[in-house]
């Protein structure tokens, strides 16, 4: 056979066949026997004592098994411990997070009963006749008013403060001083919900006799949940099962421990059969993470030449009302890449986390480092406004140099690999950018108003190395060769919608030389995976494909001892040699790795002291994050009539290194950039000041429909990383953390004759209709 | 997502869902394509003791050209209106509406009937409607009447429809110079604001005009002023049709809403009765 | 109360309660989860099925109401052993990520082509209006829907998964890779 190299082709996804057939299976589609359905009882309320919990109505039912409370759990079951945040910060606050609310809720939706009946139907009727009294509490959900409460979230601790955390480098008080322009600006951040198509669900079950717990949940997180529900249940580790089966998107969502998912565990014990939970898109607006919700104020320095000489931030983060599992951890990513990939030397910043009565924060595709790219990339066109410089120019002059990597950077982070400019000046010149601002002139003299926008970006993935981490950074993989030749591949990543099915067997399919259909890729079983960290954080093939790398270089080496062997050579003299054992410089014998497998299954055949088998299991710790970036190139004419924006032309030339399959990069680049075009035109999570949540359903809470979005026009350059053994970086979140400032900077840019220097966030045509007719209130000028 | 339960029961004709309607009392819903009450049921918002559907009764969904008035009856789909050549011929308006309401699901299982008798003030059809001077036919416990439509809007979810009524036809006449226009809400597809346009055309110039909006208050509404306003007004003259459309929407209190203040409606609804007119003068242009 | 269905060719009676919804019909009740809920305001399309040849959302429909009519689902329209040209090209294209809209996206897709067989890309843009997907930004599967409207306008043969992407029994003699094998209606559906 031929050999055919697999990296880099355009494969179709072998995960698909059962997608599209309707065939996979995903949580709510696990049927278990006996199973019982749970729905939550919730808070109306922002913030309330409670009173009193009444399952007696509820109970009565004919169809409910069961039913608890908070209460319950708390003090006849015992159920006291917290559920978990990951951080490494010593001064963070931390007030406990129960399972269920038993004394005081602080945000809509939060959960304070579970009842259970034989039908989702009778469960969802029996939910609401549980009767809770409530007392209602002052309420906060402005971050800015919850700094300098009271009213406090959590009365014990006496501030909404949860963290400060300040960074400072060079001399930023001399730059201010010694600046020809400062720029003063807040930048508000807006909240947004995640929404995957598929909400939480979960169905748990118990083993009386093996006494062991299996719960399929919607999780990016497999092992990190089995280790969590052990320490919340008291459950020994090795006697949970946890299962992502199919997942119906994440986006760091599903990132998390739920509450529910705790729940739902604990009831199916008590109970001794399974139960199910699948929330509805209501509540998943309510209970699920948000993302983002950020107040950032910015002071920039700079020289009359465009020159950025140095950067004065606040970070306020509004954290909501518990810390859930990374929650603080967000806003601090905002600090480290608060310089994107500009040569600023002088830094005076502080990063705020702040409780308020609103859901959750926490990691939503790009989590933090969307935020950081927004506003530098937005200062850059404002200080290129401020002065009558091109925004492209003052990018130029400010770019870390391609030279200079790895480039240390104030925050103290290292930026692995770069190469800025020549990605500008390609997506320059697939746009023709003179051309677009000559017919931006044009049309103005006709009274329309068209807007480029760039956004040059970096950002920080491939989480991460330990040392950095909340909790472990590495990943693993094992390679198993079957006697009969099949490949079976267990990776600790839990792909969803990611591909890996398809880009890890193209690896092992070019570096072992078997067909690309032999190699089988497991995941999401802690029952059949090692341990895995997950996927998240663009960290998949960044990590966990470079411990398949490692994996495949344990297999050829031991392969090539048994190779050796067979043929009496040495080992030295023997190489891989596309996919297959071969003697250096001699084309006439070789051996597949299929061949190599089966001689250590029968066993002998080896080498003196050799273990029988060909697997092996690696684990990759990465030395470092990886950064990749790139240029978006936004063009949008805006209504003057309606203040409507339509996109134009987009453009993305991206810079995650090496593609293992272009085909599946571009879909992750696609929706990235849907996502984060969305939060620059249409989302907004809105509670009102009594904390109730305004923008509660799809009717209300706009994620993009097809014809919202234009086309987008994708292309790449190739700079690798010397981070991982594959070269590569993420790209996972690079389409959103790109977009957002594109898609503004050219609203911003096509209001630039009305004086207009920016508008918060989602970017409604009421706002630019309001801008362009002479609005000051949230229109800065 | 889940239901209040109910009791279900099909009517066979139009007399049979009135007794029915009488039967059950104010507890029970008719249920036709069930678009505009099942979401509301899903979410609770609505809990009918019974619903009677009404889907099977034959002879209600038909699209009835006789001469120059057009009679629909008021099981048919959205989706065969926006199918239907002699609608987007006679009266542009409502086909334009068709075609711009919800989904393409949404359209294949919704009817005219249950989208009026909703009364959503942001829906498209009481606009388009309103604009046509539409006669609605309603069958009742004291036989059959009919009512304009400027009689059977009546406010927010309020129709003229007694609880023991049934909405069975909906009729006007042809209105080739007529268009729909509107600003879509992102999220829900319903009308930010729904503006609809009916012209006489007396060669390039407008003889009358019947303008309605919907989307902007508690229920559609005819824009009355501005009718008188484009009288006399040359459609060719656009500014013209501009200035003739200011304060389209000063017969109603303009709602807010997270998208939408009611200052910034009411704005819009200049612009778009504006481009409504313009859509519908043009229409009579290439036909010529 | 009784429900007679056809679906996917077959019928079905049930005893139901009046408020069963159909998607909980055809999911719970005759083990189709290929029809999945993504939402609980008729909003998101990931349950829409064809009801007598339509797209509909059937989590919009109650069981009762279906009583007498012909359900077609995602498991209907094509399987493994012959995939329909929607669904190859969606495979082809790339038009899916995690999958979970992507049944209720392809019904929809072959109920827009039934209505416009050749479609501009910004009608199918529109015609996809009432389904959500937050995964692919939708530009693959605008690319998947004109390459499906194509290939079915050139009477494409359906092909089995089988076919395409190959499953083989053990051997130690590699056969012929089974790399990304795409349909000859489907070589142009890149950009």
């Amino acid at each position: 056979m031929a050999f055919t190299a697999m990296v880099g082709a355009r494969i179709r996804r072998r995960e698909d066949p059962r997608l599209i057939t309707g065939r996979a299976t995903y949580t709510d589609d696990v049927r278990l026997v006996g199973t019982v359905y749970a729905a939550f009882v919730r808070s109306p309320y922002a913030h309330a004592k409670i009173r009193s919990v009444d399952l007696g109505p509820a109970l009565a039912h004919p169809a409910v098994v069961a039913a608890y409370s908070g209460h319950d759990l708390h003090h006849a079951h015992g159920l006291k411990t917290s559920l978990p945040v990951a951080h490494k910060m010593p001064d963070l606050l931390t007030p406990p997070h129960y399972l269920l609310a038993f004394d005081e809720v602080r945000v809509v939706g939060e959960a304070v009963a579970i009842v259970i009946a034989k039908t989702q139907y009778a469960a969802r009727d029996a939910a609401e006749l549980v009767e809770v009294a409530y007392d209602e509490l002052p309420v906060v959900v402005d971050p800015l008013l919850a700094m300098v409460g009271p009213p406090y979230v959590h009365e014990s601790l006496g501030t909404n403060v949860a963290f400060r955390m300040p960074l400072r480098a060079g001399d930023p008080d001399r730059a201010f001083a010694e600046a020809d322009e400062i720029i003063k600006q807040r930048i508000v951040n807006q909240r947004l919900a995640p929404v995957p198509i598929e909400p939480r669900s979960m169905i748990s079950s118990w083993d009386e006799g093996m006494q062991q717990l299996t719960l399929y949940s919607a999780t990016q997180i497999p092992h990190l949940l089995r280790t969590q529900l052990s320490i919340v249940l008291g459950l020994p580790e090795n006697h949970i099962r946890t299962i992502a089966p199919e997942v119906g998107g994440g986006f760091g969502a599903k990132l998390n421990v739920y509450a529910e998912e705790a729940v739902i565990g604990w009831a199916s014990m008590q109970l001794e059969r399974p139960v199910k939970y699948v929330e509805t898109r209501s509540e998943c607006f309510q209970a699920m993470i948000h993302g983002r919700d950020q107040v950032d104020d910015l002071e920039i320095a700079c020289t009359k030449d465009g020159t950025i000489t140095g950067l004065r931030l606040r970070i306020v983060g509004n954290l909501g009302a518990y810390h859930q599992l990374l929650t603080p951890v967000v806003p601090t990513l905002t600090l480290l890449m608060a310089l994107g990939c500009y040569r600023i030397a002088n830094l005076d910043a502080e990063v705020v986390g702040v409780f308020t009565n609103t859901m959750s924060t926490d990691a939503y595709r790009g989590a933090g480092r969307p935020e950081a790219t927004f506003f530098i990339e937005r200062a850059i066109d404002m200080v290129a406004q401020r002065l009558g410089l091109d925004p492209v120019e003052v990018r130029r002059k400010n770019f870390i140099a391609s030279t200079s990597f790895p480039h240390t950077m104030p925050t103290g982070l290292t930026y692995d690999s770069g190469d800025y400019e020549t990605t500008m000046d390609k997506a320059l010149k697939i746009v023709d950018y003179a051309g677009l601002r000559a017919r931006q002139a044009a049309l103005r003299k006709e009274g329309r108003y068209l807007g480029i926008g760039l956004s040059t970006y970096v950002e920080v993935c491939g989480m991460g190395p330990s040392a950095a981490m909340a909790a472990g950074g590495w990943d693993s993989a094992t390679i198993r060769i079957e006697p009969t030749g099949s490949i079976t591949v267990l990776t600790g990543i839990s792909p969803h919608g990611q591909g890996q099915e398809t880009t890890f067997a193209q690896i092992v399919a070019d570096e072992l030389g078997v067909p690309i259909d032999h190699v089988s890729i497991i995941h999401g079983d802690t029952d059949k995976v090692q341990y895995g960290i997950g996927t998240f954080g663009s960290r998949g093939t960044a990590v966990g494909g470079a411990a398949l790398k490692l994996a495949i270089e344990t297999i050829q080496a031991k392969a090539i001892t048994i190779a050796a062997h067979q043929w009496e050579a040495n080992p030295d003299d023997l190489e891989y040699r596309e996919g297959k054992i071969g003697v250096k410089g001699d084309p006439s014998k070789s051996m597949t790795t299929a061949e190599a497998g089966f001689l250590a299954f029968m066993g002998d055949h080896l080498p003196p002291g050799l273990e029988p088998g060909l697997d092996a299991t690696r684990r990759f710790e990465p030395p470092n994050f990886v950064f990749p970036f790139g240029t978006h190139v936004c063009v949008v004419e805006v209504d003057a009539r309606t203040g409507e924006v339509k996109v134009e032309k987009y453009l993305a030339v991206d810079d995650c290194g090496p593609l293992i399959n272009p085909m599946i990069v571009e879909g992750q680049v696609h929706g990235g950039i849907a996502q984060g075009m969305a939060q620059a035109l249409f989302e907004e999570v809105v509670y009102d000041e009594r904390g109730q949540l305004i923008t509660g359903t799809l009717m209300d809470y706009a994620i993009p429909h097809a014809e919202q979005l234009p086309h987008f026009q994708l292309d790449h350059t190739v700079t690798p990383t010397t981070v991982n053994p594959l070269g590569i970086k993420g790209v996972g979140e690079a389409g959103t953390i790109g977009s957002t400032p594109a898609v503004v900077n050219a609203v911003i840019d096509a209001l630039a004759p009305f004086g207009v220097v920016h508008i918060d966030m989602p970017l409604r045509p009421e706002k630019l209709w309001s801008a362009m007719h002479g609005a000051s209130n949230g229109v800065t000028r | 997502m889940i239901p209040v339960a109910f009791d279900y029961v099909r009517a066979t004709s139009v007399d049979d869902a009135v007794r029915l309607l009488r039967e059950h009392g104010d507890d029970a819903k008719l249920l036709a394509g069930g678009h505009s009450l099942i979401p509301m049921m899903k979410l609770r918002l609505a809990t009918p003791a019974t619903l009677i559907d009404i889907s099977g009764i034959p002879q209600l969904n038909t699209v009835a050209v006789n001469g120059g008035r057009i009679t629909i009856g008021a099981l048919t789909t959205h989706a065969a209106l926006a199918a239907s050549d002699a609608l987007r011929a006679s009266a542009p308006v409502l086909w334009d509406a068709a075609n711009q309401l919800g989904d393409p699901q949404v359209r294949n299982r919704g009817t005219i009937g249950g989208a009026s008798a909703h009364g959503d003030p942001a829906a498209d059809y009481p606009a388009a409607l309103l604009a046509l001077d539409a006669t609605f036919t309603i069958a009742g416990a004291g036989g059959e009447r009919q009512i304009g439509a400027g009689d059977f809007f009546r406010g927010m979810f309020e129709t003229a429809l007694a609880s023991t009524d049934v909405l069975t036809a909906i009729a006007f006449d042809a209105a080739p110079a007529s268009a729909y226009v509107k600003f879509h809400h992102p999220a829900s597809h319903y009308a930010v604001v729904g503006a609809a346009a009916v012209l006489t055309m007396n060669g390039g110039t407008i003889g009358a005009a019947r303008i309605a909006l919907s989307g902007i208050g508690d229920a559609a509404f005819r824009a009355g002023s501005v009718e008188s306003a484009l009288t006399q007004v040359d459609t060719a003259d656009s500014a013209a049709v501009r200035a003739a459309c200011a304060g389209a929407a000063a017969g109603s209190e303009a709602r807010s809403d997270t998208f939408a203040s009611g200052a910034y409606r009411a704005a819009m609804a200049d612009v778009f009765a504006a481009r409504a007119v313009a859509l519908a003068a043009g229409r009579t242009k290439t036909r010529r | 109360m009784n429900v007679d269905l056809t679906v996917n060719g077959e019928t079905a009676v049930l005893d139901v309660e009046p408020r069963l919804l159909l998607v909980h019909a055809l999911r719970d009740n005759l083990g189709l989860t290929g029809t999945h809920v993504g939402c609980d305001t008729s909003s998101c399309g990931a349950c829409t099925v064809l009801l007598d040849g339509v797209s509909v959302k059937s989590c919009t429909v109650f069981a009762v109401q279906a009583s007498g009519h012909v359900v077609t689902t995602i498991e209907g329209i094509g399987d493994a052993d012959e995939l329909h040209p929607m669904q190859e090209a969606f495979w082809s294209s790339h038009g899916l990520q995690c999958g979970y809209c992507t049944t209720g996206m392809i019904v929809s897709a072959v109920d827009l082509l039934q209505r416009n067989p050749d479609p501009s890309d910004d009608e199918i843009r529109a015609g996809l209006e009432g389904n959500l997907c937050r995964c692919t930004g939708y530009e693959n599967i605008v690319t998947a829907v004109r390459a499906a409207g194509r290939a079915m306008r050139d009477g494409a043969a359906r092909h089995s998964v089988r076919e395409l992407m190959p499953l083989h029994g053990p051997t130690l003699e590699p056969p012929p890779s089974g790399e990304g094998i795409i349909p000859p209606q489907f070589q142009e559906a890149g950009r």
